[in-house]
């Protein structure tokens, strides 16, 4: 198969200060890496409540409708940034509207956030087809591109992303609460709904910061596939989180610094590097499983200490359960 | 209008739109009832992949969309707990592949920009069916149908199977097999919706139907029956829209219709799910 040879990228030295130098002279790259780690930071931590949640349906969907925003607001001549932040917001008020119904609603919830996204979409396509102007077509909106991040882009992403993280951390507790037990959470006066509501806004906001980046269809790699990865590593709150931060933050800048080399795009190395380290997540659990299985077995009537993987495995099946409850959903 | 309705085009496009809308109906029925939107969510930005992939190789494209989504149904199953892939594990691969598409994309338009450029992707993911041969209309009018006869034929064992799967598997149904086959029927059902809808637009086609079917009746085969009713005349209208209004492109016409639907089955029926919310869970009977 032919590769696409493009003999304007630059070339990696693997001298690291120069490289890095180089990168560096660049102001559209500076702005690239700051704005990689404030989506990438906002991404993971919202993201690892969104896998804690369930709600990776509605996660993608929410970053679905990034699109129509951005071309409604080319088509307009707005900012694309209201646009994000407009439309990303307005769909999470939706779907918290029509969807969310507890357990009997599954099936319901879904079909609502189905249809959201896909009519998200359609508008997306309609407005990209009305305006005639966009020389690159719908691909850069939908995969992403870093060349134009501006320092005003990037002041705004500061801002808002600031503001999703303070409000997380006020309602961060309660919503762990209302999210490993709803029913008990509600018995004990936690407001479940409004908590659902407000998380959704945040999720919402959160993509369009990424969409900005990465492109509206591969925001969800940056939310969904860290806290994925740190959740097979780690089963404990505090550090999973920790963990997912670092790994968003990591892809997030090893794709810019491999897209810089290379013509290929940016989201293509994000969700590629993340999706390695998920795997490699994975089989490091297999192994450690493995391993904790023969020393449990070498040490007779399972004396020994081994929390650490016990642990582990609670979290799996917790997470089995939650999803058995779902599809229960259907039948109802 | 009547001048547009004529022409070839355009009956290519009501024929093939129908068998693919009326299996779209069907599969989107069991998928909704199942609670795997979200798989054919991902197995719709599959068929992107896949499409690219074969551009970028200078094969068919329709060989890489049915490849990709039938792969990778079975690949998902196989994943996930008798034939149930988790939707953390369903997210983490599928965006993966969305970035993987992007790659081809790229690889595609730059080393074979000879036709074209950028139109296979855009064309892919939002749809074509305005730009049907006679060839093509054939073929996917034989494939749709196959579909929806598969469908049929599963429907009732994969109705139990879905409803209680206990029950059906201690009665001998083969609920993980009938797991896998649906998967590949939803495979095969986003690879052949793509070319009408294009891969970013068809859960819209697979989620509106069945959700407003699901919302009017409680009956399993009346629901089916209902949901593919609904896609194949919201398939119509989206058609018959886009002819009179040529500015809007067909694929947003029939998503309008069909999203128009479904909100009206909110008005008709505020039914049971909104009241069922207002109350505590432990209310509910």
């Amino acid at each position: 198969m032919p590769l696409a040879a493009d003999v304007t990228s630059p070339v990696f030295s693997w001298n690291l200060v120069a490289d890095f130098q180089d990168m560096w002279s660049y102001a559209f790259m500076v702005n690239a890496f700051r704005a990689g780690l404030v989506v990438s930071v906002v991404c993971a931590v919202v993201g690892w409540f969104m896998v804690l949640r369930r709600q990776t349906f509605a996660g993608h969907t929410l970053s679905v409708a990034a699109f129509p925003g951005a071309s409604l607001a080319v088509l307009a001549g707005f900012s694309t940034s209201l646009g994000y932040f407009g439309f990303c917001v307005a769909a999470a008020l939706v779907i918290a509207a029509l969807g969310r119904k507890g357990q009997e609603g599954g099936a319901e919830e879904s079909a609502v956030t189905g249809t959201v996204q896909a009519f998200a979409l359609a508008c997306g396509f309609l407005f990209i087809s009305l305006y005639k102007g966009l020389l690159e077509g719908p691909t850069a909106l939908l995969f992403g591109s870093f060349l134009g991040i501006t320092t005003n882009q990037v002041t705004v992403l500061a801002v808002v992303g600031a503001v999703v993280l303070a409000v997380l951390a006020v309602i961060g507790r309660p919503l762990l609460f209302a999210s490993v037990d709803p029913q008990v959470a509600a018995g004990r006066g936690v407001p479940v709904r409004l908590l659902g509501t407000l998380f959704l806004v945040l999720l919402g906001a959160a993509t369009a910061e990424a969409s900005q980046i990465t492109g509206t269809l591969l925001v969800f790699a940056l939310m969904v596939i860290p806290a994925a990865t740190a959740g097979q590593l780690t089963a404990r709150p505090g550090r999973s989180l920790l963990l997912s931060v670092l790994l968003g933050l990591g892809v997030c800048w090893a794709g810019l610094i491999a897209a810089y080399y290379q013509p290929y795009p940016l989201g293509f190395f994000v969700t590629t590097f993340a999706f390695g380290g998920y795997l490699l997540a994975y089989l490091l659990r297999l192994v450690r499983e493995a391993l904790g299985r023969s020393r449990e077995r070498g040490q007779g009537q399972g004396q020994g200490p081994g929390p650490g993987q016990h642990g582990q495995g609670q979290g799996q099946g917790q997470h089995g359960h939650g999803a058995a409850a779902f599809t229960l959903g259907g039948a109802a | 209008m009547t001048s547009v309705l004529s022409q070839a085009f355009f009956q290519h496009a009501l024929l093939a739109g129908s068998l693919i809308a009326l299996a779209c109906g069907l599969v989107g029925y069991f998928l909704v009832l199942r609670a795997q939107l979200f798989t054919g969510d991902a197995l719709s930005h599959v068929a992107f992949t896949g499409a690219m992939a074969a551009l970028a190789g200078g094969y068919d494209l329709r060989l890489g969309l049915f490849a990709a989504t039938i792969g990778v149904g079975l690949l998902l199953g196989g994943l996930g707990r008798r034939g149930r892939p988790d939707d953390v594990v369903i997210g983490s691969v599928f965006a993966w592949i969305l970035g993987l598409g992007a790659f081809f994309l790229t690889v595609y338009t730059t080393s074979r920009s000879g036709s074209g450029n950028g139109g296979a992707g855009t064309s892919v993911l939002f749809g074509s069916i305005f730009g049907l041969s006679s060839s093509q209309t054939t073929l996917a009018v034989v494939i749709a149908g196959a579909i929806c006869l598969l469908t049929l034929l599963v429907a009732r064992p994969l109705l139990f199977a879905t409803v209680d799967e206990a029950v059906a598997a201690a009665r001998g149904v083969p609920v993980r097999l009938l797991g896998f086959g649906f998967l590949v029927l939803v495979g095969a059902c986003a690879a052949e919706a793509t070319q009408a809808v294009g891969s970013l637009l068809l859960l819209g086609l697979l989620a509106a139907p069945a959700g407003a079917a699901i919302r009017l009746t409680d009956r399993p085969f009346h629901a089916l029956a209902l949901s593919a009713g609904f896609a194949v005349a919201e398939m119509w209208g989206g058609l018959l829209l886009s002819a009179e209004f040529s500015t809007l492109p067909p694929s947003f016409t029939i998503m309008a219709t069909a999203s128009a639907v479904y909100a009206a089955t909110f008005l008709v029926k505020p039914g049971r799910g909104r009241r069922a919310a207002g109350q505590p869970v432990g209310a509910r009977v």
